[in-house]
């Protein structure tokens, strides 16, 4: 298995749902959650962390700091 | 950014941008000599989310505020925040006045065409066509006038320094904010005069739309009137 380089983590209290991050995702790993967080928010989440390229582009669209890639 | 999540609604641009500020903020080192004016609007509660020193100021009035802060500090960064009914309406006469005097200041103008804050009503910078709580059949014309341009406006003033409309519907134009943002900030420190950037940004709730929806609305509709790019750059 290739070594994973990024570690991308979504804070699901703060997701407010707006999908921004699912529509830039050039890997389309990012979907809506059949959950909901305490807010009520259906959030994102991330479906394959191994396909993550670590580009960042969903962290810069995000309006509410988010996700975080290390 | 304070670690608070902030009280926009899905999809609201003031959130990403406040995050640019704070980004750039960071990168030139200036956070504990930063003084920031935050406007009536959306975005008056910016202060518990900025991790710089904040200050209020009346509806439309963060140039004067930010002028006087900056006359007493020259040597603090002092910027000013604001919305486009704060900026293209109530304030118009701070912000010509400002621009005219040539103050040292920045000014960040988040223009999402609404007033926000207030129920989504017309505010000067709404697009011809577009329905809003107060433009019922539309704004139209010959009622309701064109949607105001205030950097052009701008642009003639000898006392202006720096000017440039940048958006963020996509990476690449977030990108591009952030570093007009960074420029307005070291034409400032560079003692060069008034700066200023606008910024084109959604408001899902009051364009009646999803956030992604409202981003391909601005590519669309909204840059077809504002057209991005430098207006004036003499630093
Ligand atoms: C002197 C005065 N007049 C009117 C108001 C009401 N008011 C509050 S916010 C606002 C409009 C703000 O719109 P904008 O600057 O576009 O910011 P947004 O909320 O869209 O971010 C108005 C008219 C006020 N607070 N003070």
């Amino acid at each position: 298995m290739a070594e994973k380089t990024c570690n991308l983590k979504i804070d699901i209290e703060r997701c407010k749902g707006c999908l921004l991050c699912i529509e830039v995702c050039p890997v389309k790993i990012l979907k809506a959650s059949e959950h909901v967080n305490k807010r009520g928010i259906q959030y994102v989440v991330l479906t394959d962390p191994e396909k993550c390229t670590g580009c960042t582009l969903c962290a810069m669209m995000c309006p509410d700091c988010a996700i975080t890639i290390e | 950014m304070k670690d608070a999540p902030t009280h926009y609604c899905p999809g609201c641009g003031h959130g990403l941008v406040h995050r640019l500020i704070c980004e750039c903020i960071d990168e030139m080192g200036l956070r504990d000599t930063t003084i920031a004016v935050a406007p009536v609007g959306c975005a008056v509660l910016a202060y518990d989310y900025w991790d710089f020193d904040t200050t209020e100021a009346a509806h439309g009035r963060t140039p004067a505020v930010a002028t006087a802060i900056k006359r007493v500090h020259p040597k603090n960064l002092v910027f000013t925040y604001q919305g486009d009914g704060d900026l293209a309406a109530i304030g118009t006469a701070e912000i010509i006045h400002a621009g005219n005097r040539g103050e040292n200041i920045s000014v960040i103008f988040v223009n999402n065409g609404v007033y926000g804050m207030t129920g989504g009503q017309m505010a000067p910078t709404t697009l011809l066509g577009q329905r809003t709580a107060t433009s019922q059949f539309t704004r139209r014309s010959d009622k309701e006038g064109f949607p105001l341009k205030i950097m052009e406006m701008m642009q003639v003033l000898p006392g202006v320094t720096y000017l440039e409309r940048t958006s963020i519907h996509s990476p690449k134009e977030v990108i591009n904010a952030k570093r007009a943002i960074k420029k307005s900030f070291q034409t400032q420190i560079n003692g060069n005069g008034f700066s200023m950037v606008e910024i084109i940004s959604p408001c899902p709730t009051y364009w009646g739309m999803t956030p992604v929806r409202s981003m391909k609305r601005i590519k669309e509709e909204v840059m077809e009137e504002y057209e991005l790019g430098v207006v004036k750059d003499a630093s």
